[in-house]
């Protein structure tokens, strides 16, 4: 469980976070959606300890993060797994590389317990036919499933994902969603996914966080946000026509 | 002042490279493949450069030293001097920041913005450490290099001179043998471990510290090989004070 409580960040004279608290279960996919520039990212990149908050704080399991040693945080970091928008995926190893890249940094396993490891992750996310591949020779789709192998192969308790499904067609954007949510719930993760895909919001949105203007707008889950009548959050969500639709059809059939 | 910030946030990254090292096996693999990307892929380049260099030193010199009482065996101590003192250690560095650094600062500065240094740090890796030591340690094999320009540079030299019938092999071997003080070669490897040193700093700084894009990772490249090539320029004139002045 991640705890944050009330934190602020600004940068400059810009201030992008203004006192935001909330609680991220374990085992349950929790989005932040908001429009771009309501702070989404710098919030992100506060959870897995890139930025440091001016005030406030935030706990995993208990541990306040500014409260931590070096060595602490590091260990911490080692608990997390985080999936980037592009997926970050290094250019100059192959698709088994990237994967085991974090096996061989920290890790004293053998070879053959590392290359186990590997083979059952890249199993888990229906990937084990671009082993020898480099990234530029996949698919968007693969690259985010090997970001994803990557993300869960030290057993992370702390699951990050940065628009996990931008750039993705439609079902494959369903794909990762479903993968990321069978993941949390099979390995008992808390995850937080970072996105503006509504989609992704409808399917896995355990828990959802509304930012605007670095404020949390609304807080509530995707059964929540149809009844919803927080106009920021409306208009936002139901900003396309076709979630207007679903949205009405979903409120006359409540009725 | 953004000039002292960017000299302040240059000691900072220095300092952190060594700090946190990753475990030794990785870097050892890392350092032979920057050995092999930036001493061995940077071998051709040094060699052909030296050798045309030195031809067209000993053609000048020869065409230049024409009156008849100044003895032919100066050709070959000019040719040794220039090469020695200034050609291979600073206008080959000259050259290696443009080869060397650009690559540094490209391959570094695309690595941050497709976020592949955020993934890194997000693990708990020093970045830094991962990225610039083993750079560094590659680029310590750099007065090697510098020694080989010396060598193919004078024999570029010799067989100009000799082969263009301006002097004969014994009057350039006198040349350079004549008046040969040892200290001018440990100066002209101190300069080149310092330009080493600047080559593998500067453009992982530039690349480290990038913002942007693909377009900035290009503006990038060419900051970088501005920058290294001014302070190796300015090191230049501040060793050669403090060793030969």
């Amino acid at each position: 469980m991640i705890e944050v409580n009330d934190i602020h960040k600004s940068f400059g004279d810009t201030q992008v976070l203004k006192g935001i608290s909330t609680t991220f279960k374990k085992g349950k996919t929790n989005l932040i959606i908001g429009q771009s520039g309501s702070g989404k990212t710098v919030f992100l990149k506060c959870l897995l300890g890139l930025f440091s908050p001016e005030q406030g704080s935030i706990s995993y399991d208990g541990r306040d993060y500014s409260n931590l040693s070096g060595d602490e945080r590091r260990d911490l970091r080692q608990e997390m797994g985080m999936v980037f928008q592009g997926s970050a995926l290094f250019d100059s190893m192959t698709v088994e590389g990237n994967v085991r890249f974090p096996l061989d940094m920290f890790t004293k396993k053998s070879k053959s317990e590392k290359q186990d490891r590997v083979d059952f992750v890249l199993k888990r996310v229906n990937l084990t036919e671009a082993y020898d591949r480099f990234p530029s020779e996949i698919s968007g789709g693969m690259q985010k499933r090997v970001a994803i192998a990557r993300a869960i192969v030290m057993n992370p308790k702390y699951l990050f994902c940065d628009e996990p499904n931008s750039g993705l067609d439609p079902k494959t954007a369903t794909l990762i969603d479903n993968l990321i949510q069978e993941i949390t719930e099979e390995y008992d993760i808390t995850t937080v996914i970072n996105t503006h895909d509504m989609n992704s919001v409808m399917e896995i949105g355990e828990k959802i966080i509304f930012l605007k203007d670095g404020i949390k707008e609304w807080e509530g889950t995707k059964h929540e946000i149809f009844k919803t009548d927080n106009e920021a959050v409306t208009s936002f969500v139901y900003s396309s026509e076709l979630f207007e639709k679903v949205r009405q059809m979903y409120v006359e059939e409540r009725n | 002042m953004s000039y002292l910030a960017s000299i302040g946030s240059y000691a900072i990254m220095v300092k952190e490279v060594f700090k946190k090292p990753v475990k030794w096996r990785i870097m050892k693999s890392l350092i032979l493949k920057e050995i092999d990307e930036l001493m061995f892929g940077s071998l051709g380049i040094i060699i052909f450069i030296s050798f045309f260099i030195g031809a067209v030193v000993t053609i000048q010199t020869a065409l230049n030293l024409t009156n008849p009482i100044i003895p032919k065996y100066l050709i070959g101590f000019t040719t040794r001097q220039s090469l020695i003192l200034e050609f291979s250690p600073t206008f080959v560095s000259i050259i290696m920041a443009g080869k060397v650094g650009s690559y540094i600062t490209s391959s570094i500065g695309t690595m941050r913005v497709t976020e592949q240094i955020d993934a890194l740090e997000v693990m708990g890796v020093n970045a830094l450490n991962y990225l610039v030591f083993p750079k560094i340690v590659a680029m310590l094999l750099y007065p090697f290099a510098i020694a080989i320009s010396m060598y193919v540079g004078i024999l570029g030299g010799w067989i100009a001179g000799v082969f263009g019938g301006f002097l004969t092999s014994a009057e350039f071997t006198e040349g350079l043998q004549i008046d040969f003080i040892p200290y001018q070669v440990f100066y002209a490897f101190v300069k080149t471990l310092v330009f080493a040193w600047v080559l593998a700093t500067v453009p992982s700084y530039h690349g480290f510290y990038m913002k942007g894009g693909a377009l900035e990772v290009g503006k990038a490249s060419t900051t970088a090989f501005v920058w290294t090539s001014v302070v190796i320029i300015i090191m230049n004139y501040i060793l050669t004070q403090l060793l030969l002045g």
